[in-house]
């Protein structure tokens, strides 16, 4: 290898990480404002023009505060393990292509590094909540090793049904089969096990559960500080937008679908658009979520991944396979997917609706109670036992 | 790594104790509970009280009946003027003092509107310890409009010191009954909103329904009061079973639950802010002109005697037990608060139950912990 290539290598790794990082910083902001609308709020507004500055504020914050060591931490875990999760965080980006042009490095097996390298990042929340020697960390780290491990299954199973369409584990190639027809019209089915899974696999709302706040106040990153904490965080927010672009380039069609009849500069640039708008709707959707729902138990959590969306990321592939084995027309499998998503909504609200009872406040008139002289509350309760 | 461990004597398993607070973002103020789990299951539970302990019923001791007041509202500092009611209403018990119509109208609304931001503070804390972040803004948008209108009447958001012994401190502001109408009308928007906001979530219906389940006859014979009791199926309403003030007067419905789960405790709570609405319409329609304070004197010496006055605050049966022994001070002041006997049914309600759950059940309970420690 001569010099100049480990130059090039180096300036990649730079541009990548200032980008990334500047996508962060973004991502926090932009977050704050939607949760902040959602919420009936302004949001931060002090900081530089309707507050842009306050993720650098937050950031600086963050650098300049003090780091702490818990006095039992295993030192070496706990300094280890936000680089840990940082890592495969980053690692993913090498084979992520924002545009035909634009990619560190194009792999042909670019799926499997992506699914590989993010499994990772278990390690890492593990090594945290073992590192700080806090009981609640050590619980939010088991929670997470859980729930990443259980999730994986569907997502890299959705994941697979994409990489069966395209014939390919190519990003940009999967990207260029969609030029006609996106796969999340193909299979919306797998589209929804990929979000899903993939908010759990964020530890996002509804799946936040290693992370809770008001459970185990902050899971493994309970004992963190500083500028090891804003690594965990970077991370976090990082792992949200390579969802999100993954989401983009295997289901939405990336730059190429609905269309983009441009060559060369014109063709780099508004991919790029593009894909951040699409990005962004995506986004927006897991900002929504967050605003919206409460979170799961960790027993209905599994539940809902082992019952559910394991089985049907299995009836997914199949179905797939039978499509593409038999060369039948496309819109048979999206029938089919279509179906099967319709069912498993059916399936979730129905068990809710049927074990859950809504009325079970009733309202007895305080003239009622007045008109009886002696009152003896058990009694016309009815349903005290 | 350090871990305290017990053994588990059924099979010698090792269970992990784990403190949940004094300084734990769900606990509601500093309350510690210490829990030994089993994964994520809680095998047994302990509460430790007394880390807001400042002594008030102490203090009552040595200060005069006009300034205990102010101590009331300092003991549930969500529930200020269900608590001042409770303790004026003893003293005027004490000394027979007859209230003008005015002030317990007066009395009776703010107490309601009281009644509604304290649930509605409930309200939006439960939504946080289910894990939804968007509940608490919208309920505090609609505690600020009860707020502004305690501060225009009574001069103070929280603290108000306003309900006085034989009466109210001073006259309702001009503009009175138009503002009380612009915030029920907020009001009553504003809670069917929190309430499609979450109470139909179908997540949120799973993390509560059949957890935390007390029957009727456990939640009084661990003297639970409130809406806790009255999830569980219980008729009990001090204001409609054994009436204070003017409550008597009102026509309004009691919300009573079934299985006494936290979903029962969180929807008696929502309900009981539209019953609330209902009394304060009526009392603000027949809201007479007239004295606002009995003639009283303001250093009170009220005759030797005890009394025992029951009221429903917002978190259930707050009783307070005074005795006189003649003098400017009284002799004792026993506050029975309901925070405290509520607290009494955790560690029932805590059996078998998960990590998780442990959250959502303190909080169903609707702990203030300023009124356990007292």
């Amino acid at each position: 290898m001569s010099l100049s290539e480990v130059f090039i290598i180096l300036a990649k790794a730079v541009i990548l990480m200032l980008s990334v990082s500047l996508v962060v910083l973004v991502l926090t902001y932009a977050e704050r404002k939607a949760l902040a609308r959602i919420q009936q709020r302004m949001g931060p507004t002090r900081v530089g023009f309707k507050g842009i500055l306050q993720p650098v504020a937050d950031s600086l914050k963050l650098i300049t505060k003090e780091d702490i060591l818990p006095t039992w931490a295993d030192r070496g875990v706990y300094w280890l393990a936000p680089i840990a999760v940082f890592v495969p965080a980053f690692l993913m980006w090498v084979t992520i292509p924002v545009t035909r042009q634009i990619v560190v490095e194009n792999l042909d097996l670019g799926l499997f590094y992506i699914t590989a390298v993010s499994v990772l990042s278990v390690l890492g929340l593990l090594m945290a909540g073992w590192g700080s020697a806090s009981k609640w960390a050590v619980m939010g780290g088991l929670r997470a090793a859980g729930q990443l491990i259980s999730y994986e299954i569907p997502f890299i199973m959705a994941i697979l049904g994409v990489a069966m369409l395209a014939q390919s584990l190519d990003l940009t190639e999967i990207v260029a089969q969609q030029h006609s027809v996106s796969f999340a019209l193909v299979q919306p089915l797998g589209l929804f096990i990929f979000l899903t899974s993939a908010l759990a696999e964020l530890g996002r709302t509804p799946f936040d559960i290693h992370h809770a706040e008001s459970e185990v106040i902050g899971g493994p990153f309970v004992e963190y500080s500083g500028a090891h904490w804003s690594i965990f965080f970077l991370a976090e927010y990082m792992n949200t937008f390579t969802i999100a672009v993954l989401t983009v380039l295997l289901f939405l069609g990336g730059w190429s679908w609905p269309t983009m009849p441009f060559e060369g500069f014109l063709h780099a640039t508004l991919s790029l658009i593009w894909l951040l708008i699409k990005t962004s709707a995506v986004l927006w959707l897991i900002f929504w979520i967050r605003g919206t729902y409460p979170r799961l138990r960790i027993d209905q959590l599994m539940a809902f991944g082992w019952k559910l969306l394991v089985p049907l990321s299995f009836l997914n592939i199949v179905i797939t396979a039978i499509v593409l084995f038999y060369g039948l027309p496309l819109w048979v499998l999206t029938c089919l997917s279509g179906i099967l998503l319709v069912g498993a909504v059916c399936i979730i609200r129905l068990n809710s609706s049927s074990s859950m009872e809504r009325d079970t406040v009733r309202l007895v008139s305080a003239k009622d109670v007045r008109s009886k002289a002696k009152f003896s509350p058990l009694e016309t309760s009815g349903g005290a036992e | 790594m350090q871990i305290h461990e017990t053994e588990n004597e059924t099979d010698g398993s090792i269970d992990l104790m784990i403190n949940m607070g004094p300084q734990h973002p769900s606990t509601h103020g500093v309350f510690r509970l210490v829990i030994w789990v089993d994964g994520e299951r809680i095998i047994k539970s302990e509460p430790h009280i007394g880390y807001l302990h400042r002594g008030s019923e102490k203090i009552c001791e040595s200060e005069h009946y006009s300034q205990i007041v102010t101590l009331f509202d300092r003991m549930d500092y969500v529930g200020n003027l269900n608590s001042e009611l409770a303790f004026c209403l003893a003293t005027e018990k004490i000394m027979d003092v007859c209230v003008p119509e005015r002030a317990e109208y007066i009395r009776v609304i703010l107490c309601e509107l009281n009644r509604v931001a304290s649930h509605m503070l409930f309200y939006g804390v439960y939504g946080l310890d289910a894990g939804a972040m968007t509940p608490i803004l919208y309920a505090f948008r609609e505690r600020e409009k009860i707020q502004n209108l305690f501060e225009s009447v009574t001069g103070a958001r929280m603290m108000h010191n306003y309900i006085r012994i034989g009466g109210v401190k001073e006259n309702l502001p001009r503009d009175f009954q138009q503002r009380l109408h612009e915030v029920l009308e907020h009001l009553k928007r504003g809670i069917e909103e929190c309430d499609a906001l979450i109470s139909k979530n179908e997540m949120f219906l799973a993390r509560t329904k059949g957890v935390g389940a007390i029957s009727g006859a456990d939640a009084i014979d661990f003297g639970v009061t409130g809406p806790a009791l009255r999830a569980s199926g219980v008729v009990e309403d001090i204001r409609v079973t054994d009436p204070y003030s003017i409550y008597d007067r009102f026509d309004f419905n009691i919300p009573v639950g079934t299985y006494g789960d936290c979903w029962d405790r969180f929807y008696v709570r929502v309900e009981e802010m539209r019953e609330s609405v209902k009394i304060i319409e009526q009392a603000a329609r027949d809201l007479p002109e007239g004295d606002i304070s009995a003639a009283v004197r303001r250093i009170v010496r009220p005759p030797k005697g005890e009394v025992f006055v029951r009221t429903e605050s917002p978190r259930g049966d707050l009783a307070v037990f005074l005795v006189s022994d003649g003098t400017d001070t009284p002799y004792r002041v026993k506050v029975r608060a309901p925070s405290f006997a509520n607290l009494q049914a955790l560690e029932q309600m805590l059996q078998g139950a998960y990590l998780a759950d442990a959250v959502l059940i303190l909080g169903s309970i609707d702990l203030i912990m300023g009124e356990v420690d007292r």
